[in-house]
């Protein structure tokens, strides 16, 4: 009994103190979840706040935010313009991310492999079924390719994942925009699914022949095996930081409308096509003005002293014009 | 001994407080009663609310259909209606006979100093988590069988007339076949258990007299302790089948997780609870995906309804000898 009271008082206590420093919360994507928790825990010493992020999907996010229990929302794909009309929410960006093609062929290593975008959309269709493919070999006539079945592996769950790549293969497939297109999870016309990235790269791990499509930060923390693709130029890039910043500053930032930039599949010899930005979503009309000023106090903070961190986990940061660009919509929108 | 406490003979000793307390508890006790049949009654409701949008906007061809295709807002159930009802009867196939093996060599068969610990380990991997088997079969299971199993019967029973078309494709490792193989270990421990308990049950004055008018050990389970046990029997597998239609994890795992219907054995599949496992975060409120899937939901629930049912019936002529 003394017990119980003892863990009660302790169990207040706690509480009291967490209530001390400023809370916001957050939910929707996972694919920008650690960069937002990293940016939590660091924010907690440096302006007080404290962010509890919950990485439940897009979808959810967006749903989210559309009934006002969270004090934003984040996606992945950018909210259609309409629904953020009916919904008075803003739209703005935070990081960039990329995602790269994923591959299990032994005796090829880490972005040694040459796609370009037809040839994945033509392995995800399932028309491209082994990998000594006559267009494969043409590619990479470096290398032995085998005589090995391709697995295509996508994400099972809804993912802002599948959003991004589905994009690029309808961007350089008129064939796959008519017949799959893009969502967070779309029709595939062959393959298996797995859940989560995790669940893919094992997946990929596991199976020789399989390809696969993950985040570059899981990616390249893991150490899989990646592949070079051909950009718009027509120039081969392997999927690095440098790619990838020179595709998102190809992006026309200015004439997006909601931020909804479109960094798929951008000009640029050394562009990555690949690569998009996330979104928070927020509300035109806060409930409480207070908690609203905390969650700009959050991102302006994110804005101006989190792009080291973004980097540290191999996400790419906004450009600082697109920044500022974002602060004085929110300055105009929210009051 | 109820004739006489309710006889409205004088209690024995003057406690009138008592019956209030009577009055309360069996006020309770009936409200316990309707809560049940009211929680279950909300839970048909509130699917068949949130599916109806998707049944007036596809009609029955939400049954039938095949297409599920989240970008242009056409979704079917048949796939992983199929899937769900496919996996579990081929994890049946073949955890039954395995279970039973279990249950006779434990009761007939096996010598006392082994019963307890064998009857032990069957009731720990009963208690075993759905992730826990999940994990297992994507990581062990599956390299197994993309690596070994799959190769060899895709180049050698794949190649037969007839049959072989059940046995080709790539080996992805995960699939249906891959799908019922967890589930069946999943579900052996229940039906095992279930088994083992009532075969207990038959008097051991049945059996013994079938011994003495000289039956073998063989012909007394046939003749003696299934018909004694049939029922329970049937109601085990019953068991079995119902968690092997609702398993969300372990499935989702190594089922392949694909929206289209598969020939082979191989192939990928999907099921209606790992379907609604994955899409629903990415669901939008009062979107037509949202509906499908409360309605996959409620057709999940009208399968695991008819199950129950049928095994009703099954059960009724004659229950017991």
């Amino acid at each position: 009994m003394r017990l119980a009271a003892t863990a009660l008082a302790l169990g207040l206590g706690v509480f009291a103190f967490a209530a001390q420093a400023q809370q916001i919360t957050g939910a929707g994507a996972t694919f920008p979840a650690p960069v937002y928790t990293k940016w939590g825990e660091a924010a907690k010493a440096a302006a007080g706040l404290e962010l509890n992020y919950q990485a439940i999907g897009s979808g959810g996010g967006q749903n989210q935010i559309l009934n006002r229990t969270v004090d934003f929302g984040a996606s992945d794909a950018p909210m259609d313009p309409a629904k953020l009309e009916s919904g008075k929410l803003l739209q703005l960006p935070t990081v960039m991310g990329a995602v790269v093609p994923i591959v299990n062929l032994p005796g090829i290593a880490s972005n040694q492999l040459k796609l370009t975008g037809p040839l994945l959309t033509e392995i995800y269709a399932g028309k491209i079924v082994k990998w000594n493919d006559p267009k494969l070999v043409e590619l990479n006539p470096g290398f032995a390719l085998p005589n090995l079945a391709i697995a295509p592996v996508y994400r099972a769950d809804g993912s802002g994942t599948t959003f991004v790549f589905a994009s690029y293969l309808s961007a350089v497939s008129p064939e796959w925009k008519e017949k799959v297109g893009a969502a967070t999870s779309v029709k595939w016309p062959a393959g298996t699914g797995s859940k989560g990235n995790d669940g893919v790269s094992a997946t990929v791990a596991n199976l020789k022949g399989a390809i696969g499509y993950v985040e570059n930060a899981f990616a390249s923390q893991n150490k899989l095996t990646t592949a070079q693709l051909r950009n718009r130029d027509g120039k081969f890039v392997s999927p690095t930081e440098a790619a990838f910043v020179a595709a998102a500053s190809n992006g026309d930032w200015a004439n997006a409308k909601n931020f909804a930039v479109n960094l798929i599949d951008q000009a640029g010899a050394a562009s990555w096509p690949i690569v998009s930005a996330t979104f928070i979503l927020l509300p035109k009309d806060p409930k409480d003005p207070a908690r609203s000023a905390n969650v700009r106090k959050f991102f302006e903070w994110a804005y101006k002293s989190g792009d080291a961190i973004a980097k540290g986990l191999d996400y790419i940061a906004l450009p600082a014009a697109v920044k500022e660009a974002a602060l004085k919509t929110w300055s105009a929108e929210i009051k | 001994m109820s004739t006489t406490t309710e006889t409205g003979a004088p209690p024995l000793t003057g406690r009138r407080g008592s019956n209030l307390g009577d009055t309360i508890f069996a006020a309770l006790a009936k409200l316990s009663g309707i809560f049940v049949l009211a929680v279950l009654g909300a839970i048909i409701a509130a699917l068949a609310l949130g599916g109806s949008k998707a049944f007036i906007a596809f009609g029955p061809k939400f049954l039938s259909s095949n297409d599920w295709d989240p970008v242009q807002e056409t979704f079917g159930a048949l796939v992983p209606i199929f899937g769900t009802i496919v996996t579990a009867i081929l994890a049946l196939a073949m955890a039954v006979p395995l279970a039973f093996g279990i249950a006779f060599y434990l009761t007939e068969l096996a010598p006392a100093w082994m019963r307890r610990p064998v009857s032990t380990a069957i009731e720990l991997l009963a208690a075993v988590p759905s992730i826990i088997y999940g994990m297992w079969g994507f990581f062990v299971i599956v390299p197994i069988m993309s690596q070994y199993v799959q190769p060899f019967v895709i180049d050698t029973i794949g190649e037969l007339p007839l049959i072989g078309p059940f046995f080709q494709g790539p080996p992805f490792g995960t699939g249906i076949l891959t799908a019922a193989l967890v589930l069946a270990v999943m579900v052996i421990p229940f039906i095992a258990a279930t088994m083992r308990d009532v075969f207990d049950t038959v008097p051991a004055v049945y059996k013994e007299s079938a011994y003495g008018l000289g039956c073998t050990t063989w012909e007394v389970m046939r003749s003696i302790v299934i018909p004694y046990t049939r029922a329970s029997v049937v109601g085990g597998i019953m068991l079995g089948l119902g968690r092997a239609l609702g398993e969300t994890m372990a499935v989702t795992f190594v089922i392949g997780n694909t929206n289209r219907i598969a020939t082979s054995l191989f192939g990928p599949g999907n099921t209606i609870a790992s379907i609604v496992a994955l899409e629903f975060p990415e669901a939008e409120t009062g979107s037509l995906k949202l509906s499908s899937l409360l309605a996959l939901g409620l057709i999940l629930f009208a399968i695991a309804f008819i199950v129950l049912a049928i095994s009703r019936t099954l059960l009724k002529p004659g229950m017991k000898a």
